[in-house]
């Protein structure tokens, strides 16, 4: 009898290492669309991102998505946002009605006047600390090159600690044509920036191979 | 001042080293004999520890082996018992049922064949024969009755008459004959049921014939258990070896259908207990799906455990009958619930992967994938149920191995540990003896290095000893012996000793 006892014990031990997965972190994603200029032609693209995003999202997880407009340091900005449910069957519910939102919302688009990156990564970074993920990103579909409106100041330190943020699909603008070291000076320089602050920075210009997107 | 001049003696370094080799030769020839002392002191200090450990360990080995002995015979014996009481009881069985309803066939033979001897008499009932005045006939009608055609026709009629009377003759003989074939007809059933009778009686017979040699076989094999000869502690052991790896490999399938079944139910368990919850690092919903399959495990031990097949719980083997025939129906109907879960559970997966599969499509901006796969689902849908319900009255016969596997687990172990105390004794063994060698190898080793001063003390002690002889030339014999008797003593001492 304590022979079985030991062997079941050291059985189901083997059993719970190898069939259980662990269960993995929960994932916060927060995906900034540039809808200035040029980039309204590109949002096709941002919607190809999202459905990307959502296919690969699992119950738990969260996301969102806002425009960088004139100053995106708004809750308004937000075109939709959700934390899945538990249960897949809803959670796969909740991911159509998401898609669907940004789908209406890249229909009516109109070209903001400015770009506010800055105030969208603060906005991004607060709304991914309130809802703390154990896994934090942010998404930025633009060129990088910011533009702010007179008298907004954007020179504010981020908190970025813990945070990835990932360039998606920055476009070459025709002075970057022009001198190329403009668009590695700005895409350098939102790196030491959020370096600087304690995130992480990648970039993605190659949508088909986006599967590295997540890491873990 | 750098550290190689703290040995320079004189200003040459050959000088130098010269005169350290001499020093340190001196030094080392004057500490010769400690020094060996030292080293065959602890070389046989070590040989006799390593040899005391290899004792032990023959000792240790030696108290395993016997108790592996003794635990494969009492498995034996105890396997050997189980095996004869099975016999017993179909012997019993047998017995009873056949037996039993001995005199009932005695009555039933007795009826047949007082119904076949009946039959018998009935059928030897003598048919009327023909009448016997034929040849009478005949003769008159052979009479000539051209002379008087009133004789011809009294003679033709009674010729008439008497052909008539033998027809009627004829028939009832030939009614009679088959009344007879009748009777003799109806003994065949009678003969055939006796026949089969005594069919049964000699099967019945032979099969406890046949129980009763498998019975001897066994008591014979239980016999040499019980003796505990070395012919059957080795049968006992290759038996216990080749279940050991069968009921292994059966536990491995075991294990397979096992996971399986989890992938089958952890999915759609994440609609139920959550998909984002998590125990001790992992999923919760695959912790439930695990659970209900041990549970499932669990329930089949019981099953068979009280079906009497394994024995693994005496507890539930000391059950009366109508506890144990309660347990079977309570444990069926628990494992049949939860096979119903896992069949609504298989069903509940294919459902949420067609919904993860139309939301994929919607989300690529596919659908068109959807309508050439949804003809086919349903026979998909079927066999996950179908799985989702057989593999837990699957994984209930895992006991039997299970309970196969826990009992010559432990002669393995055994062997095992006998082994691997057998090859440490000889490793001991091995080393004890090196120690020893390897003390006079470094003795040997320590001479080498003050070769020089040995030679010369050889030298000297060569010279002083033919001194000696040509001083006192013909000495007296008692005189040498007791010199002689000392330098081998005095040899003895330095030499001798340590060796």
């Amino acid at each position: 009898m304590k022979r079985l006892v030991i062997f079941l014990t050291i059985l189901a031990g083997l059993v719970l290492a190898g069939c259980p997965q662990q269960a993995p972190p929960n994932r916060g994603v927060y995906l900034l669309l540039d809808t200035s200029g040029t980039y309204t032609k590109e949002l096709d693209k941002a919607q190809r991102i999202i459905s990307f995003i959502l296919a690969r999202l699992n119950p738990g997880d969260s996301f969102a998505v806002a425009r960088i407009d004139t100053g995106s340091f708004s809750e308004k900005d937000i075109i939709a946002r959700t934390s899945f449910e538990d249960r897949p069957s809803v959670a796969n519910q909740q991911k159509r009605r998401f898609r669907d939102k940004v789908g209406k919302f890249i229909d009516n688009v109109e070209p903001a006047k400015h770009t506010d990156i800055s105030g969208g990564v603060l906005q991004a970074t607060e709304w991914l600390n309130e809802v703390d993920p154990g896994q934090k990103v942010v998404l930025v579909f633009s060129d990088m090159k910011e533009d702010l409106p007179e008298n907004y100041v954007r020179d504010v330190p981020f908190e970025l600690s813990g945070v990835e943020v990932v360039a998606l699909n920055v476009t070459k603008l025709r002075s970057d044509i022009v001198d190329p070291r403009k668009y590695l000076g700005r895409l350098e320089q939102w790196q030491k920036r959020v370096e600087q602050a304690g995130g992480q920075w990648r970039v993605i210009n190659d949508l088909d191979h986006m599967t590295g997107l997540f890491s873990g | 001042m750098p550290l190689p001049n703290v040995f320079m003696i004189v200003p040459s370094a050959f000088l130098s080293v010269l005169i350290w080799l001499v020093l340190l030769s001196a030094l080392l020839y004057a500490a010769r004999v400690p020094i060996h002392r030292v080293i065959l002191s602890a070389s046989r200090g070590l040989h006799r520890a390593l040899r005391l450990s290899a004792f032990s360990v023959q000792r240790a080995e030696d108290r395993i082996a016997e108790r592996n002995r003794q635990v494969l015979l009492a498995q034996g014996r105890e396997a050997a018992e189980r095996q004869i009481e099975r016999e017993f009881d179909r012997v019993d069985e047998t017995v009873h049922r056949e037996l039993a309803g001995y005199p009932d066939l005695h009555r039933r033979m007795s009826e047949e064949i007082t119904a076949i001897e009946e039959e018998h008499k009935n059928s030897q009932d003598v048919p009327p024969t023909p009448p016997g005045w034929t040849e009478a006939v005949d003769a008159v009608a052979r009479i000539p009755a051209k002379a008087d055609p009133m004789v011809g026709n009294i003679l033709e009629d009674i010729r008439k008459s008497l052909v008539k009377a033998h027809e009627k003759a004829i028939t009832e003989y030939r009614r009679a004959t088959g009344e007879r074939h009748k009777l003799l007809e109806r003994m065949r059933p009678h003969w055939r049921n006796l026949q089969q009778q005594v069919a049964d009686v000699d099967r019945n017979i032979n099969s406890l014939l046949e129980r009763s040699q498998a019975i001897d076989r066994r008591m014979q094999e239980y016999e040499e258990t019980v003796r505990g000869t070395e012919r059957a502690v080795r049968m006992l052991s290759s038996s216990t070896l080749s279940q050991f790896f069968i009921s292994l490999v059966v536990m491995l399938i075991a294990i397979g259908g096992a996971t399986i079944n989890f992938h089958l139910i952890a999915r759609p368990m994440a609609e139920m207990v959550g998909g984002t919850s998590d125990i001790a690092g992992f999923r919760t919903a695959d912790i439930a799906a695990l659970v209900i399959i041990f549970v499932e495990v669990s329930m089949g031990l019981f099953l068979m455990e009280s079906l009497r097949i394994t024995r693994l719980f005496p507890v539930i083997g000391a059950l009366s009958d109508r506890q144990r025939n309660r347990m079977v129906w309570v444990t069926f109907a628990i494992l049949f619930a939860l096979a119903s879960v896992e069949a609504g559970l298989a069903y509940m997966r294919e459902v949420l992967m067609q919904d993860q599969l139309a939301t994929s499509a919607l989300l690529r901006g596919d659908g068109s994938s959807e309508a050439v796969s949804s003809s086919f689902r349903w026979i998909t849908t079927t066999a996950q149920m179908g799985l989702g319900f057989i593999l837990p009255f699957a994984l209930v016969f895992v006991a039997i191995p299970l309970e196969t596997f826990v009992q010559s687990l432990r002669t393995v172990l055994g062997i095992l540990a006998v082994g691997a105390l057998r090859v440490l004794a000889f490793f001991l063994r091995l080393l004890s003896s090196g120690s020893r060698y390897i003390g006079n190898l470094l003795v040997d080793l320590y001479d080498l290095l003050i070769f020089a001063p040995l030679w010369i003390e050889a030298r000297l002690s060569e010279r002083g000893r033919s001194t000696q002889g040509a001083a006192e030339g013909a000495g007296s014999g008692t005189a040498r012996a007791t010199r002689s008797g000392t330098a081998g003593e005095s040899q003895d001492s330095t030499e001798g000793e340590p060796a």
